[in-house]
């Protein structure tokens, strides 16, 4: 994963606000980055650049040597259906479906038939935990459980890379602790993980830090 | 997981917005469904009312209304019969068929019945200045196809046999018997009937057609004449006319020619009804309108706002690899199913409604119609579609990121 040069800034009532200011880096395959900064320092725009979901106004981003954003939006989309997942603060889980159907969601978009969907998807939450929640709504589960499904659904598609904008935002420390442990473990089965943190020990479980300050990577450090 | 069951998670989880939507569709299409329903029994019993009348013109004497012969089927004026001669020997086109007929009140048995002197086909061709002239030939379809093959016996047409006046052959002595007559009588074929002191023989017990004919005796008019003894009279002729020449002034030239008698056509009787029927026609065209813009709107209305509220999980969905493909038949497939759902739901209530409604409002029964079932869907499911291409085609166009960012 490279980007090269990239900015991005936005339009916000006349005037623009710089989210990424040049930005270069480059993250080698099962990396653990930690991506640290200020509120509003670029954060997640970065990640959301790194996704193919947001077009940079300037530098190019490369994926596996594909640069992204040469791809059509559809080919982006499958891009992330194959390589990348996300994991986000507030797990962003679909309220009306089931753990278990959350967990299917992307087994769908690959194209697996129904019962392979669920046996895998069942396999999945069992390994965070939840074998005994699988017909739960997001809303019926506690916080934590929510985020374990989240990164269930992450897992799914066996993604190579892994990028999560603060996972343990929303979490108590002990329930953080967990959720960083399975990420830990994504990273060891040699997945690249780039999270975004504001805790400190967060951080420190990471290989790496990457600090950002008004949309530039200020400094890096192992 | 499919494409389908999260469409119908998702509709049944907010159940309460789409139900404005279902309830437009479903109300729109059934009103339709229903006025479709009761205008066509409403066309049939025109059809029917026609086909019962047989003729389409009719002389009548001066005194007598066209409501009090449909009616009563029987009145004391009579005309000579040397009209129906006028008739013939004019240059008149477009008459198609002429029946004399003469009708006296007769008891049998205590009972009350109409015995009708007709002239049978063999006397009009006896004359020969008649023959030719193809006023035997009654139209089948539309004006001018000669149906009636002399010799040809079709089965089906024994039903409007006397209806339509003309009998091959009826001598002096024979008599033909409606179905009430036979059953009430307990006549049968070949036996023997004193009618007026003369006995005749019952060549057929003509088949139910729930018309008056089904309580007359049909004899020879000549006979009914003699019986009757009130001399060369009739009632009335009955005519069937090319629609053509009716609509080009047919009535007023026989008026023209017997000054003495009532010419009268008989799509007076069913006017009102042939008017009300166009009334319905239009306004299922007026209501068809109404719920493509209502219905159409209010799917539409309640799409752009669906695709509001669930940007957050559209892009989640673009965010786990979801192509617009997937979002945009995500919406479709709503779209249809709302659809279907709104075009079956809303021909039952429709079809409900006219049988209930139908005997009240047009007086006459009305059947359920499965054949509007998939018109219904049809119409619904274009509607619904159509309403929900410009949402569902927002949703697939929807910047993933801008959906997540904000939270
Ligand atoms: N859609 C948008 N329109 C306008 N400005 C935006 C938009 N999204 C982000 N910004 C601006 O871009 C800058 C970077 O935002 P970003 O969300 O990347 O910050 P962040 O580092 O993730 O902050 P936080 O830690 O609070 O999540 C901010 O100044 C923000 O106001
Ligand atoms: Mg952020």
């Amino acid at each position: 994963m490279r980007l090269e040069a990239v900015s991005k800034s936005y339009r916000h009532r006349g005037h623009t606000v710089a989210a990424l200011d040049n930005a270069s880096l480059e993250i080698v395959p099962g990396d653990f980055v930690a991506v640290v900064g200020p509120s509003g320092s670029g954060k997640s725009t970065l990640l959301l650049v790194l996704g193919g979901m947001l077009s940079p106004s300037a530098g190019k981003v490369f994926l596996n040597g594909h640069s992204l954003y040469e791809l059509s939006p559809n080919q982006r989309a499958e891009l992330r259906r194959q390589k990348v997942g996300f994991v986000f603060q507030t797990f962003n889980l679909v309220p009306y479906l089931t753990a278990l159907e959350n967990v299917q969601i992307p087994l769908f978009l690959a194209g697996l038939d129904g019962p392979a969907q669920k046996e895998r998807a069942a396999t999945l939450l069992e390994r965070v935990g939840l074998g005994d929640r699988l017909d739960h709504k997001p809303a019926e589960l506690s916080i934590g459980q929510q985020q374990r499904v989240a990164l269930a659904r992450v897992m799914a598609n066996e993604p190579e890379i892994i990028l999560a904008d603060e996972p343990t935002g929303n979490l108590d420390p002990e329930t953080g602790g967990q959720i960083l442990d399975l990420l830990e473990e994504m990273n060891r089965e040699g997945r690249t993980v780039v999270m975004v943190t504001h805790d400190p020990r967060a951080a420190a479980r990471a290989k790496r830090t990457l600090r950002l300050h008004d949309g530039r990577i200020s400094s890096a450090s192992n | 997981m499919h494409l389908r069951k999260l469409v119908w998670r998702e509709m049944f989880e907010r159940k309460n917005q789409l139900a404005t939507s279902f309830l437009a569709i479903l109300l729109g299409i059934a009103v339709v469904v229903a006025v479709k329903n009761i205008t066509f029994y409403s066309e049939k019993a025109v059809a029917r009312q026609l086909d019962a009348l047989g003729a389409n013109v009719l002389v009548l004497p001066k005194s007598v209304s066209l409501q009090d012969y449909y009616s009563a089927d029987m009145q004391n004026d009579e005309f000579p019969e040397e009209y129906v001669q006028r008739l013939a020997l004019s240059d008149l086109q477009g008459l198609d068929n002429l029946s004399p007929k003469l009708s006296v009140p007769v008891r049998l048995k205590e009972r009350g019945f109409t015995l009708t002197g007709i002239l049978p086909k063999s006397e009009f061709q006896a004359k020969a200045m008649w023959a030719g002239a193809g006023i035997f030939s009654r139209p089948a379809e539309g004006c001018g196809t000669v149906a009636d093959v002399p010799g040809a016996f079709r089965p089906e047409a024994k039903e409007t046999l006397v209806r339509q006046r003309v009998i091959e052959d009826l001598s002096d002595t024979e008599v033909l018997i409606g179905a009430d007559v036979g059953t009430i009588l307990g006549t049968k074929e070949g036996d023997a009937l004193d009618v007026l002191g003369r006995t005749f023989t019952v060549t057929a017990v003509l088949p139910q057609t729930g018309t008056v004919d089904d309580s007359r005796i049909f004899a020879h008019l000549h006979a009914v004449q003699e019986l009757a003894g009130k001399g060369p009279v009739i009632n009335a002729i009955e005519i069937i006319g090319c629609c053509k020449e009716i609509s080009g002034g047919l009535v007023q030239k026989i008026n023209k020619l017997l000054p003495d008698a009532k010419v009268v056509t008989i799509t007076q009787v069913v006017d009102t009804q042939v008017k009300t029927n166009g009334m319905m026609s239009r306004l299922s065209l007026l209501f068809l309108g109404i719920i493509v813009l209502v219905g159409g709107a209010s799917i539409a209305n309640y799409m752009y706002a669906n695709v509001f509220e669930r940007r957050r999980e559209i892009g989640t969905l673009m965010a786990l690899g979801a192509g617009s493909v997937v979002i945009l038949k995500m919406f479709l497939l709503k779209a249809l199913l709302l659809g279907l759902a709104g075009g079956i739901c809303g021909y039952v209530l429709g079809t409900v409604l006219a049988v209930a409604l139908g005997p009240r409002l047009a007086g006459i029964p009305v059947l359920p119609m499965p054949a509007l079932v998939l018109w219904a869907i049809g119409i619904s499911v274009a509607i619904a579609l159509a309403a929900s291409y410009f949402p569902a085609r927002r949703a697939a166009r929807l910047d993933p990121c801008a959906t997540l960012q904000e939270v």
